[in-house]
């Protein structure tokens, strides 16, 4: 087969299917679990004091590993944000939508998640969000148990009481 | 240092959306031969070779150095793979430094490459885990709310987004090895292109790329006796912190500033703001050059948008950036680092050809990834360093 | 050539299967490390680390490690996608080439309970032409060990030699995985995995973790240390990847990187050889040209534990072990990483 009459190839598709499984390690379980089975935030607070969530497998500030659980609530405050408009492979919601940086009350930092109930142009900072639970009989051991949080109705955060968490 | 490191050789490929006329080798050796070809030298001359890229998961090949060895001149010699995410090529560089600067190898050569359009990195970057939340929001997605918050403390304009991302898309019209040339370029055109994760517009923001750099680096005595001009490594350093702790400021990193104040220490620069006369910084998403500007501590807290917005960050200011055109114009993404890294050495060798510096005598050059948590930087001089 | 010792390794105990996650295997290894070595964790100028992204199947699988050694404020550090014993050349290179810096660890963590291991180190092979074809791990070493049993300089016999001798030595390792009294007998009737293989002549799937301190002599001083083991010889070497091109039965680039090394094997007391197959122990040994009166993997080798990632940096800390521990004068670590002993690495070290 002479390759002027075909021209060069340039791509073949070579697919690479390989399937994992997490090794969780107590922290994380604590965490999907309280997410599955009772519908709470559970985080963990590090030796200088700070509550992590989701719990991490050491304190990254010292390295030490964390101390007793801490349950956090599941209203905070949006810190920061931005409007999703582009559409990315695997993505299961329809842009545009808000990712945002949400400090639950109770914790250190903030948690990763999206925003839903407001129009896409009125998601600000210092905004109070709650989260949105799936029904019990489909809570499942993983974030997805939430399905989005949205306005709680508690008026504006100060840009003072979050600006440490930016 | 043991021993004073430069470089002899700088090569990168025409970079590309799909380079479909090369094989990953193909391109690896494209940026290679050129950059012996600059130090006058062959793969038999090459002590160690030294290869960054970012995760094996963009272009589904585990350890890719292994089956590159032989394409790259590398068997029986040493050869080593550096991965530090989006820093990977600045750092790949300062490795390859190290192996010069212990006295234990004459040259080195240093790849770092990535063939995305032979990958999916948004898949890449996004995987599902139990612990986040079922959202794929792409690199934009983490770094656009960072970018909110620089805007809300610093007070910076909305403009000087459009503004960074016009001036290095002028910038990449002077360099023909920069992917993106888009001629009809202007401000308005940055403002009038989509939002894609607002704040961040579509054309502020880094393509995706094929691309692969290449460096020759070689000891003192070595350097000496090779013809063609030097950019001598006045100092390398890297800094890396924890992707998430209570308190951290993401937006202007710590680990960032301790970089640069400890690069300029070591490069016996007590003024970075008058002494630098050329900075490639790694700038993905406009917004980050003011950003950086500040990190690096090139301007006054609070003021880097202010540099952009009197044009002090272009040809004829104080500190041009990325006259290359930046990785807002070229983003091969373990490569981007080290072209950041071959930016600066061709502008102190005075071989930038139409994006050259006039008088660039000492360059900065700059790489970040992560969260905003890995740094590797180098300043390199015309100049032996004093 | 600057005087640099390892002073201090801390390892987990080598699992099928761990409950910690890699985070929490880095946290221990990393504290035991530097608890030993008495250096503050503030004090060390250098962090390297190795690991691999595929074999989790997670990018930047390095990134959340972070979390587990404290870079807080900001450290000086750097990974290689690689096992640890190249991080671990690196850190030692780092301090050759600044005289300022003293003290260096480095981590290592692999996790094989993960994904199928086989078919995810397919993936290192041409991506073009091998690759496609998904030739699993241990295929490609059983082409290796029956070109070597073709050459007729070895037979199957030898093969279960070294398997029940590395599993009967690693009995006497707490960290080890896969060990005990089997007969040859009983090794060389076992099933095959991929013949000329059997199940004996493989390597066990392992979870692992292991971390390492090298310090300078004004550092080892400092500290007053009494048994360092001081690195004398540093050294690692590439040969072509493809099967087709080069002699599976040598290994040219064990035998350059020993020479450079300045390995001498009639020379060493103890040499830990990274070896996951039986059949590759019997090649390095001739690369290394190891006389009778060495001590061959004490620790029972990649035979009796063989996390990836790790296993070859753990041969440098049984090395560097046996010399702290006054059981060694002269010792030599070796690590091999890619298919069929394409890339290998030795460090000779030596006591006060």
């Amino acid at each position: 087969m002479s390759e002027d009459a075909q021209g060069p190839i340039t791509m073949i598709r070579t697919p690479v299917d390989l399937e994992y499984n997490i090794s969780a390690g107590p922290d994380l379980t604590l965490f999907l679990r309280g997410l599955k089975e009772e519908k709470k935030l559970y985080g963990r607070r590090s030796p200088n004091g700070d509550v992590y969530i989701p719990p991490r497998g050491a304190c990254p500030v010292t390295g030490q590993p964390m101390l007793e659980e801490v349950e956090v609530s599941d209203h905070g405050t949006v810190t920061t944000f931005c409007l999703i408009n582009i559409p990315i492979e695997g993505q299961e919601l329809k842009p545009p939508y808000v990712f945002a940086a949400i400090i639950l009350d109770g914790a250190s930092l903030p948690l990763f998640h999206m925003i839903a109930g407001i129009a896409a142009d009125e998601a600000r900072m210092g905004m109070r969000v709650k989260a949105n639970w799936k029904p019990d009989d489909e809570l499942v051991l993983s974030l997805e148990s939430i399905n989005y949080f949205e306005p709680s109705g508690e008026p504006d955060a100060d840009y003072d009481s979050y600006k440490e968490h930016l | 240092m043991a021993e004073l490191c430069a470089v002899i050789g700088v090569g990168q490929t025409k970079h590309a959306a799909i380079r479909g006329d090369v094989s990953i080798p193909g391109l690896l050796r494209e940026a290679a031969f050129r950059a012996l070809e600059d130090a006058g030298i062959t793969f038999a001359d090459i002590d160690a070779v030294i290869l960054g890229t970012a995760p094996d998961q963009f272009e589904g090949i585990m350890m890719p150095e292994l089956f590159l060895a032989d394409a790259l001149g590398a068997v029986g010699k040493p050869i080593l793979r550096v991965h530090t995410a989006g820093s990977v090529g600045g750092s790949t560089a300062n490795v390859a430094a190290s192996y010069i600067e212990s006295g234990l190898y004459d040259r080195v050569l240093t790849l770092a490459f990535e063939k995305q359009s032979e990958s999916n990195a948004m898949w890449a970057l996004s995987p599902k885990y139990p612990f986040q939340p079922p959202i794929t929001s792409g690199a934009g997605g983490y770094f656009a709310p960072l970018i909110r918050a620089y805007m809300r403390a610093s007070g910076a304009p909305d403009h000087i987004g459009c503004k960074v991302a016009y001036k290095d898309r002028v910038h990449a019209l002077k360099n023909p090895y920069a992917h993106l040339h888009i001629e009809d370029i202007s401000i308005e055109k940055v403002k009038a292109s989509p939002m894609l994760w607002e704040p961040v517009r579509y054309l502020e923001s880094c393509p995706s790329s094929d691309g692969c750099a290449a460096l020759v680096l070689a000891r003192e005595e070595v350097a000496d006796r090779h013809s063609g001009p030097k950019a001598w490594v006045w100092a390398t350093e890297m800094r890396s912190e924890p992707m998430q702790f209570a308190g951290r400021n993401q937006v202007l990193p710590q680990a960032g500033s301790d970089c640069a104040k400890s690069l300029y220490k070591k490069a016996g620069i007590t003024n970075p703001q008058a002494e630098i006369d050329v900075a490639e910084i790694y700038v993905p998403f406009s917004w980050f050059e003011p950003m950086w500007l500040e990190n690096l501590h090139l301007c006054e807290p609070g003021e880097g948008w202010k540099l952009t917005d009197n044009d002090e960050t272009t040809f004829g200011g104080r500190l041009p950036v990325n006259p290359s055109g930046g990785v807002l114009s070229t983003n091969p993404i373990g490569a981007s680092g080290m072209i950041r890294y071959a930016e600066g050495a061709l502008q102190v060798r005075g071989m930038a050809g139409d994006r050259q510096v006039d008088g660039a005598k000492v360059a900065l050059g700059h790489a970040y990834g992560g969260g905003s948590q890995f740094f590797s930087m180098w300043i390199v001089g015309s100049d032996k360093p004093s | 050539m600057r005087d640099i010792a390892v002073i201090a390794s801390a390892q987990i105990p080598s699992e099928r299967r761990s409950d910690l996650s890699e985070i929490e295997m880095v946290q221990k290894v990393v504290t035991g490390a530097i608890e030993k070595s008495g250096i503050d964790r503030r004090a060390f100028d250098f962090w390297c680390s190795g690991s691999a992204d595929m074999l989790c199947g997670r990018p930047f699988s390095f990134v959340s490690a972070l979390d587990a050694i404290g870079a807080w404020p900001p450290i000086r550090e750097s990974h290689v996608e690689m096992d640890g014993a190249w991080a671990l050349y690196e850190a030692w290179l780092k301090l050759q080439s600044d005289p300022g810096l003293h003290c260096a660890i480095v981590y290592c963590f692999g996790q094989s309970s993960l994904g199928p291991v086989p078919d995810i180190l397919a993936t290192q092979l041409d991506p073009y032409y091998e690759t496609p074809l998904w030739p699993d791990s241990i295929s490609v070493a059983a082409i290796q060990a029956r070109a070597l049993l073709d050459g007729g300089r070895y037979t199957e016999r030898d093969f279960a030699e070294v398997a029940v001798e590395n599993r009967r030595r690693g009995k006497s390792n707490p960290n080890a995985q896969l060990t005990g009294d089997f007969s040859i007998e009983e090794a060389m009737s076992g099933p095959y995995i991929s013949s000329p293989l059997r199940k004996h002549y493989c390597p066990p799937l392992s979870d692992g973790a292991c971390a390492i301190v090298i310090a300078s002599r004004e550092k080892v001083d400092e500290l007053g240390f009494a048994a360092p083991a001081w690195i004398r010889g540093f050294d690692h070497r590439v040969e072509a990847q493809s099967l087709g091109v080069r002699d599976l039965t040598s290994s040219a680039s064990t035998q350059l990187a020993g020479r450079r090394a300045g390995a001498r094997g009639d020379s060493l007391d103890v040499a830990e050889l990274h070896a996951p197959f039986a059949h590759q122990e019997l090649i390095l040994r001739e690369a290394l040209e190891l006389g009778g009166s060495v001590s061959v993997n004490p620790s029972g080798g990649a035979l009796a534990a063989n996390p990836i990632m790790v296993a070859g940096l753990l041969r440098i800390c049984e090395a560097a072990g046996a010399i702290h521990r006054g059981e060694a004068k002269r010792a030599l670590g070796h690590a091999t990483s890619g298919p069929a002993l394409q890339q290998n690495l030795v460090c000779v070290m030596e006591a006060n």
